[in-house]
């Protein structure tokens, strides 16, 4: 369990995997980053990770941040345990629930179905990003007011889908609201909180205040 | 000395209004930490190796490989050579790594033979049951045989449920760590103040060596009171690797397979009654299953108190995942048995079930006219006189409205709950107290409480809970934390109160009778000319801070227990597809005095929503040929999302008749009925009872062909 036994494990790995590309007729590369190798196949230059820690930058809420973490690991867990970025949950670890959402390249996500080395270069927002100082965001503000959450797992990726479905159709009916934020569950019931919520919202923007 | 007692509703400031919660920011923000999101320093993480088999004996372990990886720095054995697995997903072997893919890779290297025993992990037939069987309960009242031959109509039935999970959307677990020969916990539970007891022995070290954390938990429902083996595990691998934090926090597929689970219930029902209405007898063969140690026997018949009556359970100790506390132990099974017979009785009397139920309103028990006042303006609220029709929607088309009525009762009265409420010389105000707050709002009840007492601002009173350095509080379960710890904490506050009164008196000119606390002053009662600021009396105090402790002495003008609820839901049915939509449910619930409005509304929403999940969707599915959960996951083991619970109204009974009860708990009621209310408004629409829960499209095709064509 010494170091050095780690080192020996990483370059036994390095060494059959070169001799298993060399057989396959595929040509190394020189590594243009640190943390992974390119390979040309058929003339493409392909990015190769791992299997051991290689170390990867995200841009989490505006900034650069490196971490090192084995290519099978999630964006979730990345920002989660190495980064103590924790708002976003874990909870099914199945594209299912919906807690462990974040905005990534403008879209909301599910983060436990996306491997962190796949977010590199796009912008990565959290929930964390969401409040001015110590001013609420006026999602999250409705969601105090109307109550959308009791134990509040489920909450932080609540307002992501909110914010990102709100984003994209600043003036919902009830009825797309409903539609548009089924890809979230809540155990202990809150949805009548959140519906009234993001209507709240919904209306503070329409009303032109800053929505953020 | 204080009489202890609720402020008159004139003089209530905070109580009872509609407050926001004061956590809501923290968690929508993100930054609420719950212990699942501790990153302590040095942190290792942890894994279990889980029985693929529900019932087996251990023959061989080999951790060898496991324990020569690099990265893993403990494992420890949970369940040994020769021990005999009961469930699915029973602990075997815990490992501890740098990393939580180390840990996976290290359990996948563990080697365990077993030898397979045979199991049971259905409930549906008796029958089949055999030696795992046992009568646990046999019963009668009045004569039923006599009841039986008075009776001018008579239904049989057989009703059923499954066993669902609690699926705590933050899984069970912890980071434990040593400090010294000291052990710290940071456990998700519903029961800060007594999980040092509970891990002392299995830890081998006096409880007074346990420190227990938690600032906030994601979901417990009622499986949540302990510590659990993979916790003790957690502090034993620790222990190994020099007292580092170890992480172990249940992966999704074992927590709704060994986290806990609500019992299944079957009942092969008889019921009579006279051509008018009135009930006359009762008889049930009831069975269910929760695991190794079996289900209990809900209380049957529910509420109403039919005179002559016959009851026999059966309880089958099968091999799946044991059950525990589920919202509401027994309730939920009994309400569904109790109200589809009912329901299905008065159909066949031609009788509207509100009248039915009104018709034996002298079964209800000592809050009938509660439950009479509740079932009419439930009624107004769902529109039943203009909705409501006799069994089967005769209307064209394949979608099928109908509409069902169900109630319910709980005890909920406070549980022993110390209170510290500390004082400083500037006015500074804190409750602490060893309890947890389950996202119903208790830090905001404290608050509540304290504030209106002292006649302070909410944001005076600072909350410390989540330790259990803190005075000991109850575990958060049985709708026992709110009355407990507003009892508590109104009785420190009015001690305190006194002793601030004693220190102001000389300055005011006054005896400390004389004066009272409003606005944040304390003054000569009724005049604001002779008056001191909080802070000024507070000043009186000197140097030091005073502390008061305060107590829950049970039952009293503070806090009692027994409530009521109706509710009544409007679905419908499309016939063709089988699918339930719910239009629309009302609950009517009375909990005594309200602390906050707000909150206990979110109770109320919480429990009607939760019940459309096992009305409609939630089934652990146990398959007995491989023993196996098929649905740990939360695909197949299906939640109601935003847009599957209608439109959900909620009113609360407050003032005269419910006020003067004091404070009772609200977590469980609302949850006993949605099963059964659901049921009967499906019965209503579609003209036939489906029999079992939850009502999934194949359920109701299956009872529309029974009633053969359609
Ligand atoms: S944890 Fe990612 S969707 Fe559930
Ligand atoms: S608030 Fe508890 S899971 Fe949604």
């Amino acid at each position: 369990m010494s170091d050095e036994k780690n080192k020996s494990d990483q370059q036994k790995s390095g060494v059959s995997r070169r001799s298993f590309l060399k057989a396959s007729g595929i040509s190394l590369g020189v590594p243009l980053v640190v943390g992974h190798r390119v390979i040309n196949v058929n003339g493409q230059e392909v990015k190769l990770y791992g299997p051991t820690k290689t170390s990867i930058t995200l841009t989490i809420n505006g900034a650069k941040q490196t971490v090192e973490v084995e290519p099978r690991v999630t964006l979730l867990e990345a920002l989660r345990h190495e980064l103590d970025i924790t708002g976003a949950k874990r909870v099914c670890d199945r594209a299912t629930c919906g807690a462990c959402t974040m905005i990534v390249g403008g879209k909301a996500v599910y983060s436990c179905t996306v491997l962190a080395i796949e977010a590199q270069g796009k912008p990565i927002t959290t929930v964390e990003s969401l409040m001015q100082g110590e001013k609420l965001h006026p999602l999250q503000q409705a969601f105090v007011d109307n109550d959308g959450q009791q134990c509040g797992y489920c909450t932080p990726g609540f307002v992501m889908a909110c914010k990102a479905f709100l984003d994209k159709n600043p003036s919902p009916t009830p009825e797309e609201v409903q539609k548009g934020l089924g890809g979230n569950l809540c155990r202990c019931g809150t949805y009548m909180g959140v519906r009234a919520a993001v209507l709240q919202a919904a209306t503070m923007h329409k009303g032109g205040k800053n929505h953020g | 000395m204080a009489e202890y007692k609720w402020p008159d509703a004139d003089k209530r400031t905070q109580i009872g209004k509609r407050i926001a919660r004061l956590d809501g920011a923290v968690k929508v923000s993100g930054k609420a930490k719950y212990n699942s999101d501790l990153n302590r320093p040095g942190m290792l993480h942890g894994k279990v190796l889980r029985s693929p088999h529900a019932h087996a004996k251990i023959i061989s372990i080999d951790t060898s490989a496991a324990e020569q990886m690099p990265g893993v720095k403990a494992v420890h054995i949970i369940n040994g050579v020769g021990f005999e697995i009961r469930w699915a997903g029973e602990n075997i072997v815990a490992v501890a790594a740098l990393d939580e893919p180390t840990a996976e890779d290290a359990i996948r290297a563990i080697k365990v033979q077993y030898e397979k025993l045979p199991h049971l992990v259905v409930d549906h037939d008796l029958k089949i049951a055999g030696e795992w069987a046992t009568p646990t309960n046999e019963s009668k009242k009045g004569d039923y045989e006599k009841g039986f031959a008075e009776a001018e109509v008579i239904h049989e039935g057989v009703y059923g449920m499954p066993v669902i999970t609690h699926c705590c959307l933050e899984p069970h677990g912890s980071v434990t760590e040593w400090e010294d020969d000291n052990l710290l916990v940071h456990l998700s539970t519903q029961a800060v103040s007594g999980i040092a007891a509970q891990m002392a022995t299995p830890m081998e070290i006096p409880a007074g060596k346990i420190r227990v954390k938690q600032d906030h938990i994601g979901g417990g429902f009622g499986s949540k009171f302990g510590p659990d083996a993979w916790d003790v595990a957690g502090a034993k691998l620790s222990k190994k690797a020099g007292g580092k934090p170890v992480r172990i926090f249940l992966e999704r597929d074992a927590e709704l397979m060994v986290a806990g689970t609500r019992p299944s219930h079957y009942a092969k029902v008889k019921i009579g009654a006279k051509k008018d209405g009135t009930l006359t007898a009762w008889q049930s063969e009831s069975w269910g299953s929760g695991g190794p140690n079996g289900s209990g026997s809900p209380p049957l018949p529910y509420v109403i108190d039919i005179p002559n009556q016959s009851r026999k359970h059966v309880s089958i100790a099968n091999h799946v995942g044991p059950s525990r506390a589920w919202r509401a132990p027994n309730h939920p099974q009994a309400c569904f048995v109790t109200m589809s017979a009912l329901e299905d009785l008065a159909a066949k009397l031609n009788m509207d079930p509100l009248e039915f139920v009104l018709k034996n309103k002298a079964l209800l028990g000592t809050r009938k006219d509660n439950y009479a006042d509740e079932l009419m303006l439930a009624a107004e609220k769902i529109g039943w006189k203009k909705t409501w029709h006799p069994r089967g929607d005769k209307t064209p088309g394949p979608i099928k409205r109908g509409l069902g009525l169900s109630f319910h009762t709980w005890g909920g009265g406070g549980h022993a709950s110390d209170c510290d409420l500390v004082i400083q010389p500037d006015g500074s105000v804190e409750v602490r107290m060893g309890t947890q707050d389950l996202g119903v709002g208790t830090r905001t009840a404290l608050a509540i409480v304290a504030a209106d007492t002292l006649a302070l601002p909410l944001e005076a009173i600072k909350i410390s809970i989540g330790d259990n350095r803190f005075p000991a509080s109850g575990g958060s379960g049985g709708s026992t934390t709110i009355g407990g710890i507003s009892a508590s904490t109104r009785r420190a506050s009015l001690d305190a109160l006194d002793k601030i009164f004693e220190k102001a008196a000389p300055t005011l000119n006054a005896q400390p009778a004389e004066l009272e606390a409003i606005g944040g002053k304390i003054q000569v009662k009724g005049d604001a000319s002779r008056s001191l600021t909080w802070a000024q009396a507070c000043a009186k105090l000197g140097a030091m801070p005073i502390t008061v402790r305060g107590k829950n002495p049970g039952p009293g003008p503070l806090t009692s227990q027994g409530v009521g609820g109706v509710q009544m839901a409007d679905v419908a049915v499309d016939i063709e597809t089988g699918i339930v939509k719910i239009n629309k449910i009302v609950a009517v619930q009375d909990c005594g005095l309200i602390i906050n409005l707000k909150l206990t509304e979110s109770q109320v929403y919480g429990a009607l929503i939760m019940g459309v999940c096992w009305a409609l969707y939630e089934e652990k599915i146990n398959d007995q040929t491989t023993g196996k959960t098929l649905n740990a996951n939360m695909e197949f083991y299906k939640l109601a999302g935003i847009g599957d619970i209608g439109q959900l109204e909620v009113h609360m009974m407050t003032g005269k008749g419910y006020d003067e009860r004091g404070v009772i708990g609200i977590g469980e009621p609302p949850a006993v009925s949605p099963g059964a209310v659901i049921s009967n408004a499906v019965a209503n629409a579609i003209g036939v009872r489906v029999p079992g829960l939850p009502l999934t499209p194949d359920r109701v095709l299956a009872a529309l062909e029974t009633k053969g064509g359609r």
